[in-house]
Protein backbone atom coordinates (compact mmCIF):
# COMPACT_ATOMS: atom_id res chain seq x y z
CA UNK A 1 0.00 0.00 0.00
CA UNK A 2 1.57 3.27 -0.97
CA UNK A 3 1.91 6.06 1.33
CA UNK A 4 -0.34 9.40 0.91
CA UNK A 5 3.14 10.93 -0.20
CA UNK A 6 3.75 8.52 -2.70
CA UNK A 7 0.68 8.96 -4.05
CA UNK A 8 0.76 12.36 -4.44
CA UNK A 9 3.36 12.52 -5.85
CA UNK A 10 2.17 9.94 -8.60
CA UNK A 11 -0.40 12.26 -9.69
CA UNK A 12 1.84 15.18 -9.94
CA UNK A 13 3.96 13.07 -12.36
CA UNK A 14 1.24 12.06 -14.14
CA UNK A 15 -0.21 15.55 -14.61
CA UNK A 16 2.88 16.91 -15.72
CA UNK A 17 2.96 13.87 -18.43
CA UNK A 18 -0.35 14.95 -19.51
CA UNK A 19 0.70 18.25 -19.82
CA UNK A 20 3.84 17.42 -22.34
CA UNK A 21 1.95 15.14 -24.44
CA UNK A 22 -1.30 18.09 -24.57
CA UNK A 23 1.28 20.21 -25.84
CA UNK A 24 2.70 17.82 -28.23
CA UNK A 25 -0.68 17.02 -29.31
CA UNK A 26 -1.21 20.51 -30.32
CA UNK A 27 2.24 21.32 -31.93
CA UNK A 28 1.27 18.36 -34.22
CA UNK A 29 -1.91 19.63 -35.18
CA UNK A 30 -0.49 22.88 -35.88
CA UNK A 31 2.34 21.19 -38.00
CA UNK A 32 -0.43 18.55 -39.53
CA UNK A 33 -2.18 21.81 -41.09
CA UNK A 34 0.85 23.01 -42.56
CA UNK A 35 2.12 19.25 -44.02
CA UNK A 36 -1.78 18.97 -45.94
CA UNK A 37 -1.16 22.43 -46.91
CA UNK A 38 2.10 21.43 -48.61
CA UNK A 39 0.70 18.37 -49.85
CA UNK A 40 -2.22 19.64 -51.47
CA UNK A 41 -0.13 22.39 -53.07
CA UNK A 42 1.96 19.97 -54.63
CA UNK A 43 -0.65 17.64 -55.91
CA UNK A 44 -1.53 19.60 -59.16
CA UNK A 45 2.38 19.59 -60.23
CA UNK A 46 2.52 15.50 -59.56
CA UNK A 47 -0.55 14.64 -61.04
CA UNK A 48 -0.31 16.83 -64.16
CA UNK A 49 3.31 15.61 -64.59
CA UNK A 50 2.06 12.24 -64.62
CA UNK A 51 -0.39 12.65 -66.92
CA UNK A 52 1.68 14.21 -69.36
CA UNK A 53 4.67 11.42 -68.76
CA UNK A 54 1.75 8.88 -68.99
CA UNK A 55 0.54 9.73 -72.02
CA UNK A 56 4.56 10.11 -73.73
CA UNK A 57 5.17 6.78 -72.12
CA UNK A 58 2.17 5.07 -74.04
CA UNK A 59 3.40 6.93 -77.58
CA UNK A 60 6.99 5.73 -77.22
CA UNK A 61 7.06 2.52 -74.46
CA UNK A 62 6.81 0.30 -77.23
CA UNK A 63 10.09 0.89 -78.99
CA UNK A 64 13.47 -0.37 -78.60
CA UNK A 65 15.09 3.33 -78.36
CA UNK A 66 12.87 3.79 -75.09
CA UNK A 67 14.86 5.29 -72.31
CA UNK A 68 15.79 2.80 -69.58
CA UNK A 69 14.33 4.76 -66.96
CA UNK A 70 11.09 3.55 -68.81
CA UNK A 71 11.79 0.37 -70.20
CA UNK A 72 13.65 -1.04 -67.21
CA UNK A 73 17.30 -2.71 -67.78
CA UNK A 74 15.25 -5.90 -68.89
CA UNK A 75 15.59 -7.54 -65.23
CA UNK A 76 14.45 -7.46 -61.75
CA UNK A 77 17.34 -9.13 -59.64
CA UNK A 78 18.71 -6.73 -57.96
CA UNK A 79 16.14 -4.36 -55.84
CA UNK A 80 16.33 -1.25 -54.33
CA UNK A 81 13.87 -0.27 -51.56
CA UNK A 82 13.71 3.12 -50.62
CA UNK A 83 12.43 3.27 -47.01
CA UNK A 84 10.85 6.85 -45.68
CA UNK A 85 10.09 7.11 -42.13
CA UNK A 86 10.27 9.96 -39.64
CA UNK A 87 13.39 11.86 -38.04
CA UNK A 88 11.77 11.59 -34.91
CA UNK A 89 9.47 8.86 -32.66
CA UNK A 90 6.17 9.17 -30.77
CA UNK A 91 3.91 8.87 -33.39
CA UNK A 92 2.08 5.65 -32.70
CA UNK A 93 2.46 2.84 -35.30
CA UNK A 94 4.11 4.96 -38.09
CA UNK A 95 7.25 3.86 -38.31
CA UNK A 96 6.55 0.53 -37.56
CA UNK A 97 3.71 0.36 -40.66
CA UNK A 98 6.13 1.32 -43.23
CA UNK A 99 9.28 -1.03 -41.56
CA UNK A 100 6.53 -4.06 -41.17
CA UNK A 101 5.48 -3.25 -44.72
CA UNK A 102 9.14 -3.32 -46.01
CA UNK A 103 10.25 -6.90 -44.18
CA UNK A 104 7.47 -8.18 -45.63
CA UNK A 105 8.89 -7.26 -49.13
CA UNK A 106 11.72 -7.74 -48.74
CA UNK A 107 11.18 -11.83 -47.25
CA UNK A 108 9.70 -11.72 -50.25
CA UNK A 109 12.00 -11.02 -52.75
CA UNK A 110 14.41 -13.09 -50.85
CA UNK A 111 12.24 -16.25 -51.08
CA UNK A 112 12.42 -15.47 -55.06
CA UNK A 113 16.33 -15.49 -54.80
CA UNK A 114 16.27 -11.81 -55.60
CA UNK A 115 19.15 -9.08 -54.21
CA UNK A 116 17.81 -6.74 -52.10
CA UNK A 117 19.31 -3.40 -51.66
CA UNK A 118 17.81 -0.83 -48.76
CA UNK A 119 18.24 2.98 -49.11
CA UNK A 120 16.56 4.52 -45.62
CA UNK A 121 15.63 8.73 -45.65
CA UNK A 122 14.69 8.86 -41.78
CA UNK A 123 16.23 8.17 -38.95
CA UNK A 124 13.59 5.70 -37.66
CA UNK A 125 13.04 3.24 -40.06
CA UNK A 126 16.83 3.29 -40.04
CA UNK A 127 17.47 1.85 -37.00
CA UNK A 128 13.89 -0.62 -37.05
CA UNK A 129 15.84 -1.98 -40.00
CA UNK A 130 19.38 -2.14 -39.00
CA UNK A 131 18.58 -4.85 -36.59
CA UNK A 132 17.66 -7.24 -39.28
CA UNK A 133 19.29 -6.07 -42.46
CA UNK A 134 22.29 -4.03 -42.00
CA UNK A 135 24.39 -5.46 -44.08
CA UNK A 136 21.52 -4.92 -47.07
CA UNK A 137 21.83 -1.18 -46.53
CA UNK A 138 23.61 0.83 -49.21
CA UNK A 139 23.01 4.50 -47.80
CA UNK A 140 20.71 6.94 -45.55
CA UNK A 141 19.45 10.35 -46.06
CA UNK A 142 19.36 12.52 -42.96
CA UNK A 143 16.48 14.67 -43.23
CA UNK A 144 16.50 16.18 -39.50
CA UNK A 145 18.26 18.98 -40.20
CA UNK A 146 15.69 20.21 -42.57
CA UNK A 147 12.98 22.38 -41.26
CA UNK A 148 10.54 22.73 -44.40
CA UNK A 149 10.87 20.29 -46.86
CA UNK A 150 11.56 21.67 -50.23
CA UNK A 151 11.76 20.12 -53.99
CA UNK A 152 15.67 20.17 -53.57
CA UNK A 153 15.40 17.45 -50.63
CA UNK A 154 13.95 15.69 -53.19
CA UNK A 155 16.30 16.33 -55.86
CA UNK A 156 18.93 15.37 -53.81
CA UNK A 157 17.25 11.96 -53.37
CA UNK A 158 16.45 11.25 -56.80
CA UNK A 159 19.60 12.09 -57.87
CA UNK A 160 21.45 9.76 -55.20
CA UNK A 161 18.99 7.04 -56.73
CA UNK A 162 19.30 7.90 -60.29
CA UNK A 163 23.21 8.32 -60.37
CA UNK A 164 23.12 4.85 -58.51
CA UNK A 165 20.95 3.26 -61.37
CA UNK A 166 23.41 4.36 -63.96
CA UNK A 167 26.22 3.15 -62.19
CA UNK A 168 24.16 -0.43 -62.48
CA UNK A 169 23.40 -0.50 -58.86
CA UNK A 170 20.10 -1.87 -59.10
CA UNK A 171 17.09 -2.97 -61.40
CA UNK A 172 14.01 -1.95 -59.87
CA UNK A 173 13.38 0.96 -57.20
CA UNK A 174 10.05 1.10 -54.92
CA UNK A 175 9.74 3.68 -52.26
CA UNK A 176 7.94 2.63 -48.91
CA UNK A 177 5.59 5.89 -47.39
CA UNK A 178 2.64 6.36 -45.92
CA UNK A 179 -0.26 7.72 -47.72
CA UNK A 180 -2.18 10.24 -45.70
CA UNK A 181 -5.98 9.55 -45.18
CA UNK A 182 -6.82 11.21 -42.28
CA UNK A 183 -5.55 12.06 -38.91
CA UNK A 184 -6.28 8.45 -37.95
CA UNK A 185 -5.37 6.67 -40.90
CA UNK A 186 -2.57 6.47 -42.64
CA UNK A 187 -1.81 3.97 -45.61
CA UNK A 188 1.64 2.21 -45.76
CA UNK A 189 2.49 2.32 -49.57
CA UNK A 190 5.08 0.99 -51.64
CA UNK A 191 5.22 2.33 -54.88
CA UNK A 192 7.41 1.30 -57.68
CA UNK A 193 9.45 4.64 -59.15
CA UNK A 194 12.23 2.77 -61.53
CA UNK A 195 11.03 1.58 -64.13
CA UNK A 196 8.76 3.87 -64.25
CA UNK A 197 4.98 2.58 -64.15
CA UNK A 198 1.78 4.27 -64.76
CA UNK A 199 -1.33 4.04 -63.77
CA UNK A 200 -4.35 3.28 -66.78
CA UNK A 201 -6.54 6.06 -65.93
CA UNK A 202 -3.83 8.65 -66.75
CA UNK A 203 -2.93 7.06 -69.98
CA UNK A 204 -6.34 6.98 -70.63
CA UNK A 205 -6.69 11.23 -70.41
CA UNK A 206 -3.43 11.36 -71.71
CA UNK A 207 -4.71 9.41 -75.39
CA UNK A 208 -7.31 11.82 -76.20
CA UNK A 209 -5.43 14.83 -77.28
CA UNK A 210 -2.80 14.49 -79.93
CA UNK A 211 0.04 16.90 -78.93
CA UNK A 212 3.02 17.98 -81.18
CA UNK A 213 6.60 17.45 -79.38
CA UNK A 214 9.09 19.94 -79.47
CA UNK A 215 11.86 18.93 -79.35
CA UNK A 216 10.94 15.27 -80.19
CA UNK A 217 9.27 12.65 -78.24
CA UNK A 218 12.30 10.92 -77.26
CA UNK A 219 13.94 13.67 -75.82
CA UNK A 220 11.58 15.11 -74.14
CA UNK A 221 10.84 11.59 -72.13
CA UNK A 222 14.51 11.25 -71.75
CA UNK A 223 14.43 15.13 -69.99
CA UNK A 224 11.31 14.22 -68.08
CA UNK A 225 11.99 10.43 -66.69
CA UNK A 226 14.24 11.89 -64.21
CA UNK A 227 12.34 14.98 -63.14
CA UNK A 228 9.44 12.28 -62.38
CA UNK A 229 11.84 10.32 -60.18
CA UNK A 230 12.08 13.57 -58.32
CA UNK A 231 8.65 14.06 -58.66
CA UNK A 232 7.76 11.17 -57.13
CA UNK A 233 9.62 11.30 -54.29
CA UNK A 234 8.83 14.35 -53.50
CA UNK A 235 5.28 13.79 -53.37
CA UNK A 236 5.84 10.50 -51.22
CA UNK A 237 7.45 12.89 -48.91
CA UNK A 238 4.93 15.13 -48.43
CA UNK A 239 2.65 12.42 -47.71
CA UNK A 240 4.66 10.98 -45.39
CA UNK A 241 4.94 14.32 -43.32
CA UNK A 242 1.75 14.78 -43.28
CA UNK A 243 0.90 10.90 -42.15
CA UNK A 244 3.66 11.60 -39.51
CA UNK A 245 1.62 14.75 -37.83
CA UNK A 246 -1.46 12.92 -38.26
CA UNK A 247 0.14 9.85 -36.66
CA UNK A 248 1.38 11.74 -33.80
CA UNK A 249 -1.24 13.79 -33.04
CA UNK A 250 -3.87 10.83 -32.54
CA UNK A 251 -1.08 9.19 -30.48
CA UNK A 252 -0.88 12.16 -28.25
CA UNK A 253 -4.40 12.15 -27.89
CA UNK A 254 -4.25 8.86 -26.85
CA UNK A 255 -1.84 9.48 -24.50
CA UNK A 256 -3.52 12.46 -22.73
CA UNK A 257 -6.60 10.98 -22.79
CA UNK A 258 -4.78 7.89 -20.81
CA UNK A 259 -3.05 9.99 -18.35
CA UNK A 260 -6.36 11.54 -17.59
CA UNK A 261 -7.67 8.45 -16.51
CA UNK A 262 -4.94 7.57 -14.50
CA UNK A 263 -5.32 11.02 -12.72
CA UNK A 264 -8.74 9.86 -12.16
CA UNK A 265 -7.68 6.46 -10.40
CA UNK A 266 -4.85 7.71 -8.83
CA UNK A 267 -7.19 10.78 -7.04
CA UNK A 268 -9.89 8.23 -6.14
CA UNK A 269 -7.07 5.95 -4.40
CA UNK A 270 -5.54 9.10 -2.85
CA UNK A 271 -8.34 9.80 -1.41
CA UNK A 272 -9.53 6.33 -0.13
CA UNK A 273 -6.72 5.99 1.76
CA UNK A 274 -6.98 9.39 3.40
CA UNK A 275 -10.04 8.57 4.48
CA UNK A 276 -8.86 4.98 5.72
CA UNK A 277 -6.22 7.00 7.80
CA UNK A 278 -8.51 10.19 9.09
CA UNK A 279 -11.06 6.70 10.34
CA UNK A 280 -7.93 5.05 12.10
CA UNK A 281 -6.81 8.30 13.90
CA UNK A 282 -10.93 8.84 15.29
CA UNK A 283 -10.92 4.79 16.45
CA UNK A 284 -7.74 5.13 18.52
CA UNK A 285 -8.92 8.80 19.79
CA UNK A 286 -12.05 7.19 20.30
CA UNK A 287 -10.78 3.76 21.83
CA UNK A 288 -8.55 5.65 24.30
CA UNK A 289 -11.12 7.69 25.73
CA UNK A 290 -13.30 4.69 26.46
CA UNK A 291 -10.99 3.12 28.18
CA UNK A 292 -10.33 5.77 30.57
CA UNK B 1 -9.28 42.13 -78.18
CA UNK B 2 -7.61 38.94 -78.46
CA UNK B 3 -9.37 35.78 -77.44
CA UNK B 4 -8.30 34.47 -73.48
CA UNK B 5 -7.26 31.52 -72.64
CA UNK B 6 -6.50 29.99 -69.38
CA UNK B 7 -2.71 30.05 -67.24
CA UNK B 8 -1.81 28.00 -65.07
CA UNK B 9 1.62 27.81 -63.91
CA UNK B 10 3.08 25.13 -61.41
CA UNK B 11 5.76 24.25 -59.48
CA UNK B 12 5.94 21.08 -56.93
CA UNK B 13 6.01 23.00 -53.89
CA UNK B 14 2.55 25.10 -54.93
CA UNK B 15 0.59 26.96 -57.66
CA UNK B 16 2.10 30.01 -58.81
CA UNK B 17 -0.38 31.47 -61.07
CA UNK B 18 -3.86 30.36 -62.45
CA UNK B 19 -5.49 33.21 -64.58
CA UNK B 20 -6.84 34.16 -67.86
CA UNK B 21 -4.24 35.77 -70.25
CA UNK B 22 -4.12 36.90 -73.69
CA UNK B 23 -0.51 35.21 -74.72
CA UNK B 24 2.56 33.83 -72.89
CA UNK B 25 6.20 33.48 -74.11
CA UNK B 26 7.51 30.29 -73.33
CA UNK B 27 11.28 29.65 -73.08
CA UNK B 28 11.06 26.46 -74.77
CA UNK B 29 14.17 24.08 -75.21
CA UNK B 30 13.85 24.71 -78.66
CA UNK B 31 13.55 28.84 -78.73
CA UNK B 32 11.28 30.94 -77.03
CA UNK B 33 7.42 30.66 -78.90
CA UNK B 34 4.11 32.16 -78.10
CA UNK B 35 1.00 30.84 -77.23
CA UNK B 36 -1.99 32.27 -77.69
CA UNK B 37 -6.09 30.88 -77.34
CA UNK B 38 -6.49 27.86 -79.84
CA UNK B 39 -3.13 27.24 -80.37
CA UNK B 40 -2.39 23.81 -81.75
CA UNK B 41 -1.84 21.07 -79.00
CA UNK B 42 2.13 20.85 -78.06
CA UNK B 43 4.25 19.42 -75.61
CA UNK B 44 8.10 21.69 -74.88
CA UNK B 45 10.60 21.23 -72.47
CA UNK B 46 11.82 24.12 -70.80
CA UNK B 47 14.76 26.15 -70.78
CA UNK B 48 16.07 28.41 -68.06
CA UNK B 49 14.45 31.53 -68.91
CA UNK B 50 12.10 34.62 -68.62
CA UNK B 51 8.34 33.34 -68.61
CA UNK B 52 6.65 36.58 -70.12
CA UNK B 53 2.69 36.50 -69.35
CA UNK B 54 0.31 39.15 -70.85
CA UNK B 55 -3.36 39.23 -69.69
CA UNK B 56 -5.76 41.90 -69.11
CA UNK B 57 -4.10 42.47 -65.70
CA UNK B 58 -1.25 43.74 -67.29
CA UNK B 59 2.39 41.54 -68.01
CA UNK B 60 4.07 39.15 -65.57
CA UNK B 61 7.23 37.73 -65.71
CA UNK B 62 8.96 34.80 -64.22
CA UNK B 63 12.12 33.17 -64.01
CA UNK B 64 11.61 29.24 -64.93
CA UNK B 65 14.48 26.65 -64.81
CA UNK B 66 13.44 22.84 -65.91
CA UNK B 67 10.14 21.66 -66.37
CA UNK B 68 7.57 21.73 -69.83
CA UNK B 69 4.76 23.85 -70.93
CA UNK B 70 1.61 22.29 -72.43
CA UNK B 71 -0.43 23.88 -74.55
CA UNK B 72 -3.80 22.52 -75.11
CA UNK B 73 -7.30 23.58 -76.48
CA UNK B 74 -8.35 24.19 -72.69
CA UNK B 75 -5.45 26.31 -72.03
CA UNK B 76 -1.96 26.42 -71.35
CA UNK B 77 0.08 24.94 -68.87
CA UNK B 78 3.62 25.58 -67.18
CA UNK B 79 5.51 23.14 -64.89
CA UNK B 80 8.47 24.32 -63.94
CA UNK B 81 10.65 22.62 -61.30
CA UNK B 82 11.59 26.19 -60.08
CA UNK B 83 9.38 29.59 -60.78
CA UNK B 84 9.87 32.66 -59.36
CA UNK B 85 8.68 36.01 -59.95
CA UNK B 86 10.66 38.23 -62.14
CA UNK B 87 9.96 41.35 -59.71
CA UNK B 88 10.54 39.08 -56.35
CA UNK B 89 13.77 37.98 -57.30
CA UNK B 90 16.61 39.30 -55.46
CA UNK B 91 20.38 39.41 -56.23
CA UNK B 92 21.31 36.70 -53.84
CA UNK B 93 18.30 34.30 -55.09
CA UNK B 94 19.80 35.25 -58.75
CA UNK B 95 23.55 34.74 -57.42
CA UNK B 96 22.77 30.84 -55.88
CA UNK B 97 21.01 29.82 -59.33
CA UNK B 98 23.96 30.56 -61.10
CA UNK B 99 26.27 29.58 -58.78
CA UNK B 100 24.57 26.18 -58.68
CA UNK B 101 24.39 25.85 -62.38
CA UNK B 102 28.29 26.48 -62.36
CA UNK B 103 28.97 24.14 -59.92
CA UNK B 104 26.84 21.67 -61.80
CA UNK B 105 29.30 23.00 -64.91
CA UNK B 106 32.73 21.82 -63.14
CA UNK B 107 31.08 18.81 -61.88
CA UNK B 108 30.43 17.73 -65.08
CA UNK B 109 33.56 19.31 -66.42
CA UNK B 110 36.00 17.39 -63.79
CA UNK B 111 33.89 14.16 -64.79
CA UNK B 112 34.52 14.69 -68.01
CA UNK B 113 30.83 13.33 -68.73
CA UNK B 114 30.64 14.56 -72.21
CA UNK B 115 27.17 15.47 -73.40
CA UNK B 116 26.58 16.45 -69.39
CA UNK B 117 29.12 19.16 -70.12
CA UNK B 118 27.73 20.76 -73.11
CA UNK B 119 24.35 20.51 -71.24
CA UNK B 120 25.63 22.11 -68.00
CA UNK B 121 27.32 24.83 -70.14
CA UNK B 122 24.14 25.50 -71.80
CA UNK B 123 22.27 25.36 -68.36
CA UNK B 124 24.73 28.22 -67.07
CA UNK B 125 24.90 30.41 -70.01
CA UNK B 126 21.37 30.28 -70.15
CA UNK B 127 21.13 31.44 -66.52
CA UNK B 128 23.82 34.36 -66.66
CA UNK B 129 21.41 35.81 -69.79
CA UNK B 130 18.63 35.81 -67.25
CA UNK B 131 20.39 38.23 -65.12
CA UNK B 132 20.31 40.44 -68.47
CA UNK B 133 16.75 40.52 -68.82
CA UNK B 134 16.02 41.17 -65.31
CA UNK B 135 18.83 43.70 -64.68
CA UNK B 136 20.75 41.74 -62.58
CA UNK B 137 24.43 41.39 -62.98
CA UNK B 138 25.34 37.39 -62.70
CA UNK B 139 28.20 36.90 -60.20
CA UNK B 140 31.89 36.71 -60.24
CA UNK B 141 32.34 32.71 -60.80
Amino acid sequence: MPSLKDLKNRIESVKSTRKITKAMQMVAAAKLRRAQDAAEAGRPYAERFNTVLAGLAASVGGSDSAPRLLSGTGSDQVQLLVVMTSERGLCGGFNSSIVKLARVRVAELRAAGKTVKILTVGKKGREQLKRDYADLFIGHVDLSEVKRLGYANAQDIARDVLARFDAGEFDVATIFFNRFQSVISQIPTAQQIIPAAFDQTGEAAADTTLFDYEPDEEAILADLLPRGVATQIFSALLENAASEQGARMSAMDNATRNAGDMIDKLTIQYNRSRQAVITNELIEIISGAEAL
Amino acid sequence: MADLMQFDLVSPERSLASLEVTQVQIPGADGDMTAMANHAPLITTLRPGLLTVSGPQGETKYVVTGGFAQIGAEGTTVLAERAVNAAEITEEVYHDMVRSAHAAHQQAHAANAGDAVDDAAKLLADMVAIGGHIGLTPPNL
